[in-house]
């Protein structure tokens, strides 16, 4: 029975004689050895991967949709819906102040980037326990996945943003020469959503426990966001004190560039800064779990 | 000297089971944060003094693994289940960490522990094999210069814009490994996947890693497949328990991974005590013949029984079914047979233990060594082979009874029913 085996073995391999291109001493050597400390963030490994990245962003956006009967819609309902309510509710019962706007367009401004964040928190937060498979079988930086659920609110948010437009238009409000800086706010927007989710996916690998603390927090976050009400309610030193949510400098930036109320200002600075630092904090701490995502996932 | 692909060197890797430390919820963690200034000292101080507290709690999915592929080389590597296969060509992938030790590599790696990795139901045909290549390391450009080909050789040019969630099994798994099989690293790692599709695909695909094999690629291949593995690798390395037991040419590992004097004839018992999270498990498996002959050895003409005793451990919602293979010396299946086949859907699903009896008649296999192979499979889900234990044990059938002449060809020598009639012309 040896000599069955090994006469397969024989014709399947003569040898080798001739030159082989793949075989080559200038290929660079990577070693992999248990990792000690902080090695840092890797970010042109996350470059390599940018076409993985993409493809995620595109899987995510061509899935969400799928098999529902109002599909793209939904990006309006939501904020759209929360508009209706609050006008009802916070406008018309309870006359909170709108400074001098119509109260719909006012909180729809509001809710448009809250919607984003809100969706890109949660999408983000449960990324990694949902792409498990994923995570277990291929290696590539694990930051691609958070990353590419935030991406994939962009979308929604242009088809929120349309409506908005329109709206504008409706209530016959012409943005100002601020307008330009939009794309700011929405960042801003974007890495607030992207620090906390970092945070949060990297935690709920380990403990399942995130899931249920997700709702709670952005229903929290959202009636601490200057969104049914202006941040002008509070006088100074605590106005621009509000700006630690960051998404208050999101929120009121918004209303600038596009409603022109009266400028964030120092509350922009500060929601800058904390904003950044939940990413980096984020970043550091996602960067120290990755290396076990595999194995406790 | 220095032309390795791949060189490992001690590499070992400790994995926590059980219960320990992933239930550890939120609530703990913050309440051991709060303490940990109390009890910082005498923690460290105890985990010096005693390091193998948690002993009971791991296991070292590898243990001191040292060896070096050359460029352009193909090794086998092969062992029972929990041996170290994947936790290696893991480590190697950089999915997971080594515990200590060092790996290194030389080249593009690209690894295959599973093939559809990725694949998303709602998607299209067309889709997932952008999808899917770009998540095993394809660039676009080159997915969309071989999209003709694995179209090709998966045979699905008509369903290619029908999503993969209405594709049947076998196109599934074809489409699947057909992305996968395109894959042009310099360094390829290739776990258990050819046992997919009918067996002509299997043909296929191990003719297609031949292929692979042969342009110069270094590659790595896991198998439980002996007949693959003397195929296409020169070199194997048998892993048991984490550790090398042994490596060198193939022919000659396989000959002695199959060797009857390392395993248990004619009878198994499962040893392993906890297998997470399954419904069924195999607890022993026996072959039993009418006549008194010596445990594990039939007679030619006699014909034997098997038996497969299982715990059923929760009720089992799913179809599902046991499933066994007889394999030659060389590790050549020669048949395998499903319980459904005979007694249908019609099983027990309750928990409970449970003993299934098939019998295999006598004068089919031709006298030799053959052994066994068991497994549950659940066959409404994509081709999820559940516990399936390759070579458990052995049996040999007896040249008693063996009348015809020992030189006649071919793997099997049933005796089949002949009769002459006069023709009238």
């Amino acid at each position: 029975m040896k000599t069955n085996v090994d006469k397969i073995a024989l014709e399947r391999h003569p040898d080798n004689k001739r030159p082989n291109r793949l075989i080559r001493e200038d290929y660079p050597i990577k070693v992999i050895e248990p990792s000690t400390g902080l090695s840092g963030l890797r970010l042109g490994n996350l470059w390599m991967y940018r076409e993985l990245l993409y493809f995620l962003v595109w899987r995510d956006i061509k899935v969400r949709y799928k098999q529902t009967v109002l599909g793209a819609a939904w990006a309006i309902i939501q904020p759209f819906f929360a508009m209706v309510v609050f006008s009802l509710f916070f406008g018309r019962l309870a006359q909170v102040p709108s400074g001098g706007l119509p109260y719909p367009i006012f909180t729809y401004t509001a809710l448009v980037p809250w919607t984003f964040f809100a969706n890109g928190l949660n999408q983000s937060s449960n990324s990694l326990v949902g792409n498990a498979n994923l995570i277990s079988k291929i290696y590539f930086p694990r930051l691609v996945i958070p990353l590419s659920s935030v991406f994939s609110g962009l979308l929604d948010f242009a088809i929120a943003m349309v409506v908005l437009l329109g709206m504008m238009v409706f209530y016959d409000i012409w943005p100002t020469v601020a307008i330009i800086w939009l794309p700011l706010f929405l960042l801003l927007g974007l890495v607030t959503a992207l620090g906390t989710g970092l945070w949060l996916s990297a935690l709920n690998v380990r403990y399942r426990d995130v899931r249920y603390v997700v709702p709670v927090l952005t229903q929290l976050w959202l009636f601490s966001t200057p969104i049914a009400y202006p941040s002008s309610l509070l006088s100074e030193p605590w106005r621009t004190l509000y700006g630690l949510n960051p998404m208050t400098g999101v929120v009121e930036g918004f209303r600038w560039a596009l409603l022109g109320t009266s400028p964030p200002g120092l509350i922009l600075g500060v929601s800058g800064v904390v904003a950044l630092l939940l990413l980096i904090s984020g970043a550091i701490y996602f960067q120290r779990m990755e290396r076990t995502f595999a194995d406790v996932v | 000297m220095s032309n390795f692909a791949i060189r490992v060197e001690n590499l070992s890797k400790l994995y926590r089971i059980g219960q320990y430390e992933y239930h550890k919820t939120l609530r703990e963690s913050i309440m051991e944060a709060i303490f940990t200034p109390f009890h910082l000292i005498r923690a460290k101080s105890q985990r010096a003094n005693s390091p193998q507290t948690n002993e009971d709690n791991t296991i070292w999915a590898l243990k001191d693994v040292s060896f070096e592929v050359k460029q352009g080389e193909v090794v086998g590597i092969i062992g029972r289940n929990g041996a170290g296969k994947t936790t290696l060509l893991k480590i190697l992938s950089s999915i997971t960490e080594p515990t200590s030790g060092r790996a290194q590599t030389r080249g593009r790696l690209g690894s295959l522990l599973e093939i559809g990795t990725g694949f998303h139901p709602e998607l299209t045909g067309r889709e997932n094999i952008y999808l899917n290549g770009v998540i095993l390391g394809m660039k676009r450009s080159e997915i969309g210069e071989k999209f003709d080909e694995i179209v090709a050789f998966a045979e699905i040019e008509k369903f290619l814009d029908t999503p993969v969630k209405r594709y049947s099994t076998g196109m599934y798994v074809r489409l699947a490994f057909s992305v996968a099989a395109h894959l042009e690293p310099e360094i390829l790692l290739v776990d258990e996947v050819l046992a997919v599709g009918d067996a002509t695909f299997q043909k296929k695909c191990i003719g297609k890693m031949g292929d692979i094999a042969h342009e110069g690629r270094t590659v790595l291949f896991v198998s439980h497949n002996m007949g693959a593995i003397g195929q296409l690798c020169k070199r194997t390395v048998w892993l048991d328990g984490g550790q090398v037991k042994k490596i060198g040419p193939t022919y000659e590992i396989i000959h002695d991974y199959l060797n009857p004097s390392t395993s248990t004839i004619g009878t198994w018992h499962n040893s392993l005590t906890n297998e997470v999270d399954s419904e069924i498990k195999l607890v022993s498996a026996s072959i039993s013949t009418k006549g008194k002959s010596q445990t594990g050895i039939v007679r030619f003409d006699e014909g034997f029984n098997l038996e497969i005793d299982y715990e059923i451990q929760t009720p089992i919602g799913s179809p599902w079914t046991l499933v066994f293979r007889v394999s030659d010396s060389s590790g050549v299946g020669i048949f395998t047979s499903w319980d459904i086949d005979s007694i249908g859907e019609d099983k027990p699903k309750e928990t409970g233990r449970y003993c299934a009896i098939c019998h295999v008649p006598g004068k089919i296999l031709r006298p030799g060594t053959y052994s066994v192979s068991l497994g549950i499979y659940f066959t409404n889900t994509n081709m999820h082979i559940s516990n399936f234990h390759e070579h458990l044990f052995y049996f040999e059938i007896s040249s008693v009874g063996y009348t015809m002449n020992a030189n006649r060809g071919g793997i099997i020598t049933p005796i089949l029913p002949w009769s002459i009639e006069r023709s009238h012309v």
